[in-house]
C-alpha cells in the first residue's frame, strides 16, 4: 500500500461522504416523491444541489474503480462505510437531523469495524492468483509483452 | 406510510447496489491494476480497457438501479438512516457475495469487520 492508494480510499469517504449530503439537500427541497410521481424523480437531477451532488459522485465513482482495481472488494468497502459515519455527522451538524445515543454507539462500531479491515492486508489470494502468481498484475504486463 | 416506503427502497438498493459492486469489482480485477496501466499506456488505454470489460455496462446498470432507489429513498426517509441502514446492509451481503461469487477469502479479520459494521447499522436504524 503506498500513500497514494491510500489517498484513494480516502477519496472515497469524502466524495461519497460531500454527495451524499448535497443529494439530500437537494431532495429535500423537491419534497415527497410518490409512486404516482415518477417523472418527478427523473427530472430530480435537474435541481442544481443534485446535480453538484452526482458531480461528487461520479468523483467517488472513479477512486472506486480505481480501488478495485487492487484491492478486494471486502477490503474497499468498508472503507466506504467510514462514509456513513461522516454522513450521520453531516445529518446532525448541516441538516440539524437528531442523533439519539443509541445512533452514537453504532457510528462508533461502524468505525471499529473499519479499523479492523483496514489494519489487514488489502488483497486476498484468489483461486485465480493462486494459478497465475501475481495474478492483480498479470493483465496488465501481458498485453504490455504482446 | 413513509417508513414502508423508506424500508421498501432500502431493500432495493441492497439488492441492485451488492449485485453492482460485485459485477464492478469483477471487472476491474480482470482490468488490473489501473495506476500501473496509466502510468504505461495513458488514460485513454485504461477507459478503453474499462469500457471494454462485458460485466462493467451491466454493473453499471445496476448501480443506476441502486442510485434511483436512494433518491426515492431519500424523499421519504431521514438521510441517517436510509444512506447508512441501505449502504451498511449493503456492506454485509457484499461480503457474502465476494466470497461466493469473487471467491475472496473473507478471513477472521474480516467477518468481525462485517459484523461490528451490521450492529453499527441495526443501532443506527433504531
Amino acid at each position: 500500500m503506498t500513500f497514494r492508494k491510500y489517498l484513494v480510499l480516502a477519496g472515497i469517504t469524502v466524495f461519497a461522504t460531500v454527495g451524499d449530503s448535497l443529494l439530500a439537500r437537494g431532495m429535500k427541497n423537491l419534497g415527497n416523491v410518490s409512486l404516482h410521481n415518477l417523472p418527478g424523480l427523473l427530472l430530480a437531477i435537474l435541481n442544481p444541489w443534485v446535480t453538484a451532488g452526482i458531480l461528487l459522485l461520479l468523483a467517488f465513482f472513479a477512486c472506486y474503480m480505481s480501488a478495485l482495481s487492487w484491492a478486494d472488494l471486502t477490503y474497499v468497502l468498508p472503507a466506504t462505510s467510514l462514509s456513513y459515519v461522516l454522513v450521520a455527522l453531516i445529518g446532525h451538524f448541516r441538516l440539524h437531523e437528531e442523533i439519539s445515543p443509541t445512533r452514537w454507539l453504532g457510528i462508533a462500531l461502524i468505525a471499529a469495524g473499519v479499523g479492523f479491515v483496514a489494519a489487514g492486508p488489502s488483497v486476498t489470494p484468489t483461486r485465480q492468483h493462486r494459478n497465475a502468481p501475481d495474478g492483480s498484475r498479470d493483465t496488465v504486463s501481458q498485453e504490455m509483452e504482446s | 406510510m413513509n417508513e414502508i416506503y423508506a424500508w421498501a427502497a432500502i431493500g432495493l438498493i441492497i439488492l441492485a447496489s451488492t449485485t453492482g459492486d460485485v459485477l464492478l469489482s469483477y471487472s476491474m480485477k480482470r482490468v488490473g491494476d489501473v495506476e500501473e496501466l496509466w502510468k504505461r499506456r495513458g488514460i485513454l488505454a485504461v477507459v478503453g480497457r474499462v469500457l471494454a470489460t462485458p460485466t462493467f455496462a451491466p454493473a453499471l446498470m445496476a448501480m443506476g438501479v441502486a442510485f434511483y432507489s436512494l433518491l426515492f429513498g431519500l424523499s421519504w426517509g431521514n438521510l441517517s438512516l436510509v444512506v447508512p441502514a441501505s449502504a451498511s446492509l449493503t456492506f454485509v451481503a457484499n461480503a457474502v457475495a465476494a466470497r461466493i461469487f469473487l471467491h475472496e477469502r473473507v478471513g477472521r479479520r474480516r467477518w468481525i469487520a462485517a459484523l461490528l459494521v451490521a450492529c453499527g447499522v441495526v443501532l443506527m436504524a433504531v
